[in-house]
């Protein structure tokens, strides 16, 4: 159960907003909230981020280890992505194992992070069949307002692309980055009626009719997709909103070009 | 450190309600759990209690030195219900004869079907109230077992219909409302907006868009600047020139049945906290 | 504890009576509170302390779910300490481990120690303990950050816990470890404090010490703790003390804005 249980009222007040194109926080329907990223914010890690969409915030931090390749994969290495939607971060997470929405989260990002082949798996690769990198991407959410799928993304892909692979602890040569070759970045929208926001909250996903992610690379490829909640699009909706997601995914992929390394 | 020798208090005191304004800004003390208390022969009221004769602050929060006893009004924390107090509750779940209304309480208050102005039958309750409804109720009284009673029957109580709610700590409702209910009232005549203000933090508002606009962002300067002196002006000077957007219609907010519960319930003197709040020694030194 | 394996035991103590980070016996690594950081708790803390960066939670006092562990004259006190896979050098499966599930317990006792559990029969308070970048301590760390957290929720209660490990180094008592002397050190002593009562809530211990070096220890934990209040204390003034309090106090360096 969830111990928050949201006024009808104001579910209705944002649909009613939503109708002149108008959010309960000011913004534009297709207006993004703040983003920022703090690089290395854990120093035990090989790589880590915490990194922030309005009042959300996310970690993540990579770590590298030696492992074995899959069977079927002699020459690759090995990514795992684990998000944690732990009950820190909101009134309505419970302790225990996983829950569906937080495999949700895990599997979208790893799927965008998968399929963009941001990281090379082949290089990952020490021993064909027998000795690869695994690559751990976990993310803590620790404050929940809304929009957790884009801020794990972003997270992720932040402390990625600022990871060393850790060859000197485990006597295998000198560091090295870890090196992205992509910088994929979800995009995500809610249903409101007839209207369809960027970068929802928490409130505004409670009122959601639909919620839809698109993955972009920086070369113009869509690489995932995730609709979500119970709610419907059309076709046409999905291409309008892809073209956005290139518009925010670029915005997104500025914040992680920024910075210097820790 | 024996279980045994705690003692229980309920009703903590709140921030500068009307009554006490007289006392400056400069005045209010902060104070944390643990800190000795100046006593001077006072007695430990709430938010405080004792030990071999000297009073400690138990939360963070305001002192407040009212003879017979001194106190701290809490700063942070979850709404604590007082009898008499009107608060605005989302109803939580529906049984055969009560819904469960979450108040912002440390617990679910039930509201009885014979609280209601409605002659409802056994299992009808899901027809009059569902799960996700807001009501405006009072808090009839509080139990031992931390039940809190609550009644739909009295002016300006019943369902909420359309508008939307914004929240606030508790702390801040005071501040809200002003002195003898004077800033509800300003706010109320600016935007064209009807309120209803709950005790609990809660704040329901309904009027045109752009007065919804308004007075959301009337509340979060209230919240952020309650303890500078000259808010009524200040805020007065942001409804008129602040937020630039176009205003909606002028007039006699509408009117609602519930509209004059947006008032300050004035402290009751006669509320003495010396029996209720008593502590017996405890076992910590 | 004790146990070297194949590493170089470093120089936990120089010569000049320096410790292996060039602090004295009785000094604290540098440590940083901010109090109210998150938005959707009742009440938050991040605890920055040496190597170590803990983030706390609490919400309550709320409904009990599950409902049998409700109690009918006071609140239940839960604790969840967890450790963040990436907080480790070697990568942590998530999820409860023994350890975790002791921390939290000893961590809940000692707060229901202080709690004024009574005034809020059949609710719960519930903390949550994360500790996202470890290097010894996080326990200590946990326990104040949670104590901070519990005061920035408005819970009542006897005092603020402050917390320290004091331990034994290259034979000399010292306060507040960080990972080399927890590891090579002969022992360690974690401590909370009840500045009010001057008891101790919360006490564990693993290792070797003579009855006069347990003495000075426990004098030397007390000594830390009071420290570690004065900081506490401040953190919360430092929210509190304008009047005007927003929420998501910054608790990290600036990020990047695009």
């Amino acid at each position: 159960m969830s111990e928050e249980v949201t006024a009808e009222i104001l579910t209705t007040h944002i649909l009613e907003l939503a109708r002149s194109g108008r959010r309960l926080d000011g913004r534009r329907p297709e207006e993004y909230r703040p983003v920022s990223i703090e690089f290395g914010f854990v120093t035990s890690a090989d790589g880590s981020a915490l990194a922030r969409i309005g009042e959300t915030a996310v970690v993540s931090g990579i770590k590298l280890e030696p492992g074995k390749p899959f069977p079927d994969t002699p020459n690759a290495g090995v990514l795992t992505t684990n998000a944690e939607l732990i009950p820190l971060s909101s009134p309505t997470f419970e302790p225990g194992p996983p829950h569906p929405r937080a495999i949700e989260v895990s599997r979208v990002v790893d799927r965008a992070v998968r399929a963009s082949e941001a990281v090379d798996l082949k290089r990952l690769c020490i021993a064909p069949g027998e000795k690869c990198w695994t690559c751990f991407v976990d993310i803590h959410v620790i404050d929940h307002s809304g929009n957790l799928i884009d801020a794990c993304m972003l997270a992720a892909v932040a402390a990625l692309s600022r990871t060393t692979m850790p060859s000197r602890r485990f006597e295998l040569g000198e560091d090295a980055p870890l090196a992205l070759a992509h910088l994929p970045m979800e995009t995500t929208f809610c249903r409101l009626g007839n209207t369809i926001v960027v970068d929802p909250t928490f409130e505004e996903e409670g009122a959601a009719q639909g919620r839809l992610t698109i993955a972009t690379d920086e070369v113009g490829h869509v690489v995932a997709m995730q609709k979500g909640l119970v709610g419907a699009f059309a076709p046409g909706e999905v291409k309008e909103l892809a073209e956005a997601a290139f518009r925010h995914g670029d915005k997104l992929r500025e914040a992680v070009r920024g910075g210097t390394r820790p | 450190m024996g279980n045994g020798h705690r003692s229980r208090h309920r009703g903590q005191g709140r921030e500068g309600a009307p009554s006490h304004s007289s006392r400056s800004d400069s005045a209010r003390t902060l104070v944390l759990p643990g800190e000795e208390l100046p006593s001077r022969g006072l007695g430990p009221g709430p938010g405080t209690y004792r030990v071999n004769g000297r009073i400690y602050a138990s939360v963070l929060g305001l002192l407040q030195t009212q003879p017979p006893s001194v106190r701290v009004a809490p700063l942070a924390g979850r709404y604590i219900p007082r009898a008499r107090d009107t608060v605005i509750g989302i109803v939580t779940d529906v049984q055969g004869t009560f819904w469960l209304l979450d108040i912002g309480a440390p617990r679910w208050a039930p509201l009885h079907m014979t609280g209601t102005p409605w002659k409802i039958d056994f299992g009808e309750t899901q027809q009059y109230l569902r799960v996700g409804d807001a009501v405006v109720v009072a808090v009839e009284q509080i139990e031992n077992t931390g039940r809190i009673g609550v009644t739909m029957i009295g002016d300006g109580l019943g369902k909420l219909e359309g508008g939307t709610l914004v929240s606030v700590s508790p702390a801040k409702i005071p501040r809200i409302i002003g002195k003898g209910g004077s800033m509800i009232q300003m706010i109320q005549k600016s935007t064209g907006c009807t309120l209803v203000v709950g005790q609990n933090g809660r704040i329901w508002l309904d009027g045109p868009d752009d007065g919804i606009v308004e007075v959301r962002s009337a509340i979060r300067l209230i919240e952020e600047e309650g303890h500078r002196r000259g808010l009524t002006e200040r805020v007065q000077a942001f409804l008129d020139h602040g937020s630039g957007a176009p205003r909606g219609p002028k007039g006699p907010p509408p009117t609602a049945p519930w509209a004059a519960t947006a008032e300050a319930p004035e402290p009751d003197p006669a509320e003495g906290p010396e029996s209720e709040y008593d502590f017996p020694e405890k076992d910590v030194n | 504890m004790g146990s070297v394996g194949a590493k170089e035991i470093p120089e936990l103590i120089g010569a000049d009576g320096r410790r292996i980070d060039g602090r004295r016996p009785d000094e604290l690594r540098p440590i940083r509170i901010v109090a109210g950081p998150l938005h959707r708790a009742d009440g938050s803390a991040f605890v920055e302390w040496g190597d170590n960066k803990v983030m706390a939670a609490v919400y309550g006092p709320r409904e009990v779910h599950p409902r049998h562990l409700q109690q009918n004259t006071k609140a239940i006190v839960q604790c969840k300490y967890n450790m963040a896979a990436f907080s480790v050098d070697e990568r942590k499966r998530p999820g409860l481990d023994r350890r975790s599930q002791e921390i939290s317990k000893v961590i809940a006792e000692a707060f229901e120690s202080v709690v004024f559990s009574e005034e809020y029969p059949r609710t719960s308070v519930d903390i949550y303990i994360e500790v996202l970048q470890a290097n010894a301590g996080t326990r200590c760390a946990g326990l104040v950050a949670a104590s901070v957290a519990l005061a920035d929720a408005g819970i009542p209660m006897v005092d603020l816990l402050p917390a320290v490990a004091v331990g034994k180094v290259a034979g000399r008592i010292v306060l507040d470890l960080k990972k080399e002397e927890d590891n090579y050190g002969e022992a360690d002593l974690p401590m909370a404090l009840v500045p009010q009562s001057g008891r101790l809530v919360l006490l564990q211990m693993e290792g070797h010490m003579t009855r006069p070096e347990l003495g000075e220890a426990l004098d030397l934990g007390v000594i830390g703790c009071r420290k570690i209040y004065d900081v506490m204390k401040q953190a919360l003034r430092d929210r509190y003390a304008a009047g005007s309090v927003v929420s998501g106090a910054a608790f990290s360096a600036a990020g990047v804005a695009p």
